[in-house]
């Protein structure tokens, strides 16, 4: 059996691992969904972009669900304070998610021109808004949220109903949702690049070059902006790593270039904002020399280096507290039981490359490029 | 101070969620394996017609499955989002087989229903078979572990409660895992969803022999829904009576109210077929009985007795009284007292810490609470008795109800003689919703049951809530029945125009609608014209 303090750290990762493969599976599909109206211009060109995932973007949402599941699991304290503190936040983001799967299976299955375009900006805001929470969630993470725990650990939150969700909305948590949306929307597009062809494969090439520019200026813009004026924490006392997880034993203080130590004490650490700004860049150059493939795997690294940046700077911490930093959940004090970690790990273990080995089988058997002709040949049967 | 309107709010909300939710997913459960049998059929015998129905049925099975997948996202949220204090209280062992589910169940169903989906062409006819069963396998593991997950919430095993962390903690997932309420809750609730999609199967495919259309289609998918359909319906009988079993040994209260059982009877205890309760004045005012058959399910015996309410209320009050010294010691700990007698004496009480919690409903600090309040605290254990009664009643009647009706189909079916009984199939029709009916007040007398706990004897369900107002509770309730009914009125309009359709729809050129000969009667054309 693993130690515990190891365990901790181990479900810091997978919790990062599904995070970020949850970006690279489902993202995919919430960026084709933010550019459907735009790369498709006619309904079986729509039909065209919806078929590169049809098969796929159920499973690829698992990963949203695992995630869930698993901080469930694995952080129960954060699930909690997270999902009720972010309460009408959360509410957008499944409303938006309503719209995916009977936007998918619905919308070609009548041939009114009205009913298909209104399911066409279903997917959209599908993709738009939970990409655009789920950066501004990060955003506000990298500020602290203003809750707190009581003594027998319930959290409560400043402000109730709108006047939780808008102070949530501020300028940094934008930038940060921005970023998420470019990054997703720059993926879709590759994907878009490699498994189409023609007029959409051209502006989904045109989309590739607009959006990596995009991404890299704001990720660096977040940079300049946590650096000069966003405040990091630091613990100034805790109790041992290995010990019972207790949220309310440690002494946390809030002060300027907190997020920037990690840096300095792991200077390795440095390669993910590299990758978060080079890559988009090279998937570009990549997109723009027709290997949408390499862009892709670029863009995923990208990805892996933006979402890790920010959960770096912020480790020890998953979830800061702004109105009262004791109570702030850390990887040390948010976690579950020993046991419950140890099976938890042993559960992803097994299972994780048996879903990788499917999930790539299932990719294959659909490979190949969607064409208009294949489409109009299939009138009946594709999405 | 508790307040009730939101915590009642709240209950409504997840009620509500979770009964549309249920919707969509028995017919999953079952129709993907209705599937599974006819593609086993046309890879056996190659005969393009097994094909042409695996094909039409799949056609229902994806509408319906969209609005399974998409009411499960708000399922899988919330917890987080509406019952935070659970999260944190039971997330160690609650959260467990939930993630193990998405691990394990949600992504083998969801990458693959995508290939059933669209993948036809794509692969060999082994090959897709192979991911009907996947797809199959994936939907009903999923069904297994979210049933762990609720049995122990129900039956909460292989648990404790730790004074440092203010939670309660695993200490055996074998004990989980084989949970006797899971193992039970499982097939029963599988085999329900089995009928449920037989029902479906054989309510549609009567609807085409009564319009004397597409025959040899509709028949084979009425064979196969009546054999699946007879099989399954005899399992959930014989599963909801050992779930009988179960409550009388582990949810003996639930047992008590769903009887009717306001005192003890002498052993063996007599079966209340007909009774009219009064919750108020605690008995029932009128009663028909089968002597004896209560004894024989709860117990298995003719000698032990079914405890009534009033005796568990009792053993309740004596569980209140523990559980204020436990809450009282709790709090010592909580402080950082760390004499061995103080924990000695909450190891001691803790188990019964959740019988304290129910005080907190009257007072903020147990220990103050009056010899009233607890008395009211140990009568608050008991559910609210009428509503049990009888839609427990509701769902017993409508499962035999279901299994004459398999059981007249299959056997006219096998005589040959379904035409000359146009009767049945009327009723087959028109008996299409009863599994639903049946599977919501199944559900109902479980989740209703637990009351007042969110966790069975552990958490009562007012302190499990978050921290949120009314009015968000308000919002969030409007926009899911709004969005979940608009959503729920297309799924319906699509599921009719595509059944009444039937086998046309998959222009083959082969059936009813496409046919020279039959074409002259097809129905008058739809204002939006289905497409596929």
């Amino acid at each position: 059996m693993l130690d515990y303090e190891t365990l901790k750290l181990v479900w810091w990762v997978l919790v990062g691992v599904l995070l970020i493969g949850f970006a690279i599976a489902d993202g995919m599909d919430m960026g084709v969904g933010m550019l459907l109206p735009f790369v498709g211009r006619d309904d079986t060109e729509r039909r065209v972009v919806i078929n590169t995932v049809g098969p796929h973007w159920d499973g690829n949402q698992v990963w949203l669900i695992t995630a869930g599941g698993a901080i469930f699991a694995a952080w129960p304290a954060v699930y909690a304070a997270a999902f009720s503190g972010f309460y009408l936040a959360m509410l957008l983001v499944l409303v938006a998610l309503f719209f995916r799967p009977v936007g998918f299976d619905y919308r070609s299955k009548l041939e009114d021109p009205r009913w298909r375009n209104a399911w066409d900006w279903g997917l959209f805001a599908g993709g738009l808004v939970p990409a655009l929470i789920f950066g501004v969630a990060f955003g506000n993470l990298l500020q602290g949220v203003p809750f707190h725990l009581d003594s027998f650990l319930k959290p409560h939150y400043e402000g109730t109903f709108i006047w939780a969700l808008l102070p949530l909305l501020n300028p940094f948590a934008l930038l940060a949702g921005l970023i998420s949306v470019a990054m997703l929307a720059l993926h879709g597009a590759l994907w878009l690049q490699i498994r189409t062809d023609g007029a959409v494969a051209a502006r989904a090439k045109y989309a590739v070059s607009l959006l990596a520019l995009v991404v890299t200026a704001a990720f660096a813009l977040g940079g300049l902006w946590v650096w000069f004026g966003i405040d990091g924490y630091r613990i100034v006392s805790e109790p041992a790593h290995s010990a019972l997880p207790n949220p309310l034993a440690k002494e946390v203080v809030r002060e300027a270039g907190a997020w920037f130590a990690v840096y300095a004490t792991l200077p390795v650490a440095m390669l993910l904002p590299a990758t978060g700004l080079l890559a988009p860049l090279a998937a570009r150059a990549l997109s723009a020399m027709n290997r949408p493939g390499l862009g892709f795997v670029a863009s995923s690294l990208g990805m892996t280096g933006i979402i890790g940046t920010a959960g770096a700077a912020m480790f020890p911490f998953v979830m800061p507290s702004s109105a009262e930093p004791n109570s702030s959940l850390t990887v040390w004090d948010a976690p579950s039981s020993q046991l419950t970690l140890t099976i938890m790990f042993f559960a992803v273990v097994i299972f994780l490359p048996v879903v990788l080995g499917y999930t790539l089988w299932c990719y294959r058997a659909m490979w190949g490029k969607v064409t208009v002709a294949e489409i109009e040949a299939k009138k009946y049967h594709a999405y | 101070m508790i307040d009730q309107t939101f915590v009642e709010l709240s209950r409504w909300q997840f009620a509500a969620v979770a009964m549309y939710h249920f919707i969509f997913v028995p017919l999953t459960i079952g129709l993907i394996w209705i599937l599974v049998i006819m593609e086993s059929v046309y890879v056996m015998t190659g005969k393009q017609i097994y094909q042409d129905m695996s094909r039409f049925w799949t056609k229902l099975f994806a509408i319906n499955f969209a609005l399974g997948v998409t009411t499960g996202l708000t399922m899988e949220f919330q917890f987080g989002t509406n019952w935070a204090y659970y999260s944190h209280y039971v997330g160690d062992v609650f959260g467990a087989p939930l993630a193990i589910e998405g691990l394990m169940a949600f992504f083998l169903e969801s990458t693959f229903v995508g290939l059933l989906l669209l993948g036809r062409d794509r692969l060999s006819k082994v090959q897709y078979l192979l991911v009907v069963f996947l797809t199959a396998l994936g939907t009903n593991l999923s069904a297994l572990w979210i049933l762990v997950a609720n049995a122990w919430m129900q039956n909460p095993v292989g648990a404790e409660f730790s004074a440092e962390t203010m939670r309660m903690e695993m200490t055996d997932f074998v004990a989980v895992l084989f949970n006797p309420v899971a193992q039970v809750k499982f097939i029963h609730t599988a085999a329900a969803g089995y009928v449920t999609a037989s029902m479906f199967v054989i309510g549609i495919s009567a609807w085409y022999l009564l319009k004397r259309r597409d025959v040899a289609f509709a028949k084979r998918s009425f064979a196969v829904a009546a054999g699946f359909g007879l099989a399954a319906s005899l399992s959930v009988i014989v599963l909801g009576d050992e779930s009988g079993y179960e409550l009388g040994d582990v949810q003996k209260m639930k047992l008590a109210a769903i009887e009717a059982e306001w005192h003890t009877q002498p052993a063996p205890a007599s079966f209340n077929v007909v009774a009219i309760t009064d919750q108020d004045k605690r008995e029932n005012s009128f009663e028909i009985k089968i002597p004896w058959a209560l004894g024989l399910i709860a117990t298995r015996s003719i000698d032990k007795p079914v405890l009534g309410i009033d005796e568990l209320v009792a053993h309740a009050e004596t569980r209140v009284r523990s559980g204020v010294v436990a809450y009282a010691m709790l709090e010592k700990l909580r402080a950082g007292d760390k004499e061995a007698e103080t924990r000695a004496s909450f190891d001691r009480h803790k188990k019964d810490l959740g019988y304290g919690l129910l005080l907190k409903r009257y007072v903020d600090d147990p220990a103050t609470a009056t010899d009233d309040q607890i008395r009211q605290a140990a009568w608050d254990s008991v559910p609210r008795v009428p509503y049990l009664f009888w839609s427990f009643r509701i769902m017993v009647g409508l499962g035999f109800l279901m299994l004459g009706l398999f059981a007249a189909s299959f056997y006219l079916l096998a005589r040959r003689r379904l035409e000359k009984n146009a009767w049945l199939l009327r009723v087959l029709v028109w008996c299409i919703p009863l599994p639903w009916l049946a599977s919501e007040t199944g559900w109902f007398v479980a989740e209703y049951g637990r009351q007042p706990w969110a966790i069975g004897e552990v958490l009562p369900t007012f302190l499990a809530t978050s921290a949120l107002t009314t009015t968000d509770i308000v919002t969030s309730m409007a926009a899911y029945l709004i969005f979940y009914s608009i959503l729920l009125a297309i799924e319906l309009y699509l599921m009719v125009r595509f059944a009444r359709l039937g086998p046309s729809s998959l222009h083959t050129g082969r059936y009813h609608h496409e046919r020279a000969d039959t074409r002259a009667d097809a129905a008058p054309a739809p204002r939006l014209v289905p497409a596929e």
